[in-house]
């Protein structure tokens, strides 16, 4: 298990690293935990608050700990206009999650992203970082039947 | 001497969401067998084609075949035939939608109007591949900038060649480089604006991706001319291929004596770091992007003082996006008259657009400025999906505008664009089809700049909340009289007080759809209806039982089990059970689903 302080050890006791170091502790945890935003304040001596102002501004840190498979569902304009709104309609019937919510069981969180550029076959989501295009929302079962998520149903 | 075959296989995130990678695994394997062929065959994976729609594209060289659509399965033939014979499969072709098929993509109507000058090496190279780039004429434009050029020339070509920052606004590039020369305090910035946050955009993505390369002699040029030694990327954290290939092109560059101390033994320093983004579309905004970079909450400051006299660490600064850099080392290598001899009076060279939507050839085009709107969607993109009605184009991303088909005759430049509304913003341009509701699409920009809006100042972070409270009350049928005035007057504040490009841009999707498309948003608020069946509310879909033959392909295609019929004769939709998804009536080859 990699420990926070060998994360934010890798970076310069710069204050411009961290962002940086931030993410890898996201990327890690799948959230950022208390300690660590402690741990980095102490490093690059900066206050605590704003760490927090920037943990909660950028989209991609979480304070709270996130599903361990996080389906995004593509919500750029090329994608909205073919429709990924339904998908989400049909995510929250299968999983009853809606945007910003994990599952009780940890299982899946579901999140909006505003265009990953693979527009030409759009509707897009993925899960982790498996991408699946021109989804329907028959196939947004069988996606997430792929991890397990039928118990859910 | 053995015949040499030059397979590449398109490795744009496009094309591997469809299963490219596999391909080229493949392939890989396939060329690898050893036997009595007088083939020597090359498998190499590039960057994006551009026709994302037709992939994943395999192209074989040198017979100028290109394929489209290709399966696992169809390798072992691909192989057999076209590699060790010579052979073209006919049924891989690109085919028109008159259906005649085309050996080479070269000479299809997607590629021939196009000119390549900041897609030039993407799709042809291996992005990996440092040996590629120098090939295609690569880094010698940095020997040309290092010890033929003073800065003075450098910047007479950049001057010569007119060229305006592909990022949005359309700055000059040269004066934003001599505003940062003149200033007398070292040391001095070169930034790549990489975050590309534009929904339905993704040019500097396929650049950073396809040819990284390109990208850092831009900026080595720059930092030539600035005399700066430190250069960063600031890259879209969402972007992991990107982010990845500029890495391994940075440590190439660095290993061939391109970047770092001393480059190439002419004396001069410069390296480049990556910053990844933290997904705020608002730094995308040059002062943001700089405060992010400095570790900080990535928000905007007035810009009463230039960030190319202040701006990293309170340094002069540099900052392009991705294109205008991949663009500069063509205009030292080849002059800044031979760039400007493309485009328009005021709008030099080329533009990559990312075409999108309800167009048939969805992908990355680039045309000289100046080519018109009807151009770019009907000959290149190949008319709208289903040959259903063209309703408007939006350009420039969120702050950007609709434009209608009334102005398809449009030549596309900064001016003409900002003319009509809306703006070149950093190229995405997204078709609409009868089928797009556009006061859903003014909701849809709105709230996303209402999530993304910093909040610093309250023009913006206020007067885009009441916008997409009053656009989603219309939507949801609570639309009233006096909505559409107390929106025109948000507008015109939000547009004059807000503090930076972000804010200031905002109303546009707003005004430019209700300045076009009025009477949408009156059927909206007085008849309660969306007319082009979007608005769950206010849509209720019906089946025209004179048009319907009962093919019963609505039925199978409905997640919700409310259609019923008899093969062969007029179904029926049960409105009670509709969940108004609209699979209906996309499916219906008799436009026999209609919206009440």
């Amino acid at each position: 298990m990699i420990e926070i302080k060998d994360i934010i050890e890798k970076y310069p006791r710069e204050k411009r690293y961290t962002l940086a170091m931030l993410q890898d502790v996201q990327k890690q945890f799948n959230y950022i935990p208390r300690q660590a935003l402690m741990m980095i304040s102490e490093y690059v001596d900066t206050p605590l608050s704003s760490l927090y102002s920037m943990a909660t501004f950028y989209k991609a840190l979480s304070l709270k700990p996130k599903g361990k498979y996080i389906i995004k569902v593509c919500d750029g304009t090329a994608c909205h206009i073919r429709s990924s709104m339904v998908l989400i309609d049909e995510i929250y019937n299968i999983l009853k999650i809606r945007i910003g919510e994990t599952t009780e069981d940890g299982m899946f969180s579901l999140e909006t992203v505003n265009c990953l550029g693979s527009c030409a076959i759009a509707p897009v989501m993925v899960v982790n970082d498996k991408y699946y295009g021109k989804v329907t929302p028959a196939m947004v079962r069988e996606i997430i039947k792929e991890y397990g998520g039928e118990k859910n149903e | 001497m053995s015949d040499r075959k030059i397979v590449k296989v398109c490795c744009g995130t496009g094309c591997l969401a469809n299963g490219s990678g596999v391909l080229f695994e493949k392939l890989l394997e396939k060329s690898k067998i050893k036997g009595d062929f007088a083939v020597d065959i090359l498998v190499k994976s590039t960057g994006c084609n551009g026709l994302c729609e037709k992939g994943p594209l395999i192209k074989i060289e040198p017979d100028g075949i290109t394929y489209c659509k290709v399966k696992l399965s169809d390798i072992d033939e691909i192989y057999e035939k076209t590699i060790l014979k010579g052979e073209a499969i006919e049924r891989l072709l690109f085919s028109d939608s008159s259906g005649k098929k085309t050996k080479s993509h070269k000479d299809t109507e997607f590629y021939k109007r196009q000119v390549k000058l900041a897609l030039r090496n993407i799709g042809e190279i291996d992005p990996t591949c440092i040996e590629d780039y120098i090939e295609r004429d690569g880094y010698k434009a940095i020997y040309k900038a290092l010890f033929e050029m003073t800065p003075e020339d450098i910047i007479k070509e950049v001057e010569k060649s007119k060229i305006r920052g592909r990022g949005g606004a359309g700055f000059l590039t040269y004066r934003k480089w001599m505003g940062a020369k003149k200033v007398d305090s070292f040391p001095k910035y070169v930034v790549c604006n990489g975050d590309e946050g534009d929904p339905g955009a993704f040019m500097d993505r396929s650049v950073m991706e396809g040819d990284p390369h390109s990208i850092i002699e831009g900026m080595i040029i720059c930092a030539r001319y600035l005399d700066s030694h430190k250069g960063y990327i600031y890259i879209r954290d969402e972007y992991g291929l990107a982010i990845k290939n500029m890495k391994a092109a940075i440590e190439d560059a660095k290993n061939h004596g391109y970047l770092g101390k001393n480059i190439l033994g002419s004396g001069f320093d410069f390296d480049i770091e990556i910053v990844r983004g933290g997904g705020a579309f608002v730094c995308g905004e040059s002062t943001a992007l700089m405060s992010s970079i400095e570790g900080k909450v990535g928000e905007p400051r007035a810009k009463y003082i230039h960030s190319n006299e202040k701006g990293l660490w309170g340094q002069p600064t540099v900052l392009n996006n991705v294109e205008t850099w991949a663009n500069i080392p063509l205009i030292i290598l080849k002059g800044g008259e031979w760039f400007a001899g493309y485009g328009t009076e005021n709008s030099k060279g080329t533009k990559v657009f990312s075409l999108v939507g309800k167009v048939k050839n969805t992908g990355l085009v680039e045309v000289p400025m100046g080519t018109t709107l009807r151009e770019l969607i009907f000959d290149i993109g190949g008319g709208i999906i289903g040959n259903k009605k063209f309703k408007a184009v939006q350009t420039g991303g969120p702050s950007g505008g609709c434009i209608p088909e009334g102005l398809l005759d449009l030549k596309v430049d900064f001016d003409t664009l900002t003319e009509a509304g809306s703006m070149m913003g950093s190229g995405g341009m997204i078709v609409m089809d009868e089928r797009t509701c556009m006061v859903d699409v003014a909701r849809y920009y709105i709230k996303f700049l209402s999530e993304e809006s910093c909040g610093k100042c309250a023009p913006c972070r206020e007067g885009i909340k009441r916008m997409l409270e009053i656009l989603t009350d219309i939507c949801e049928g609570r639309g009233k009289e006096g909505d559409i005035e107390l929106l025109e007057e948000i507008c015109s504040m939000v547009e004059s007080a807000a503090l930076c490009g972000l804010g200031k841009t905002a109303p546009n999707p707003v005004m430019t759809t209700l300045k076009y498309f009025k009477d949408e948003y009156i059927e909206h608020i007085e008849n309660k209806r969306c007319p082009a069946g979007v608005c769950k509310n206010l849509t209720t879909f019906f089946i025209d039982s004179e048009k319907c033959v009962g093919c019963g392909l609505c039925r199978k295609n409905c997640p919700a089990d409310c259609i019923s019929g008899e093969i062969k004769k007029p179904h029926f939709i049960d409105a009670s059970k509709c969940i108004k998804c609209g699979s209906c009536i996309e499916n219906c080859r008799f436009s026999a689903v209609k919206v009440k």
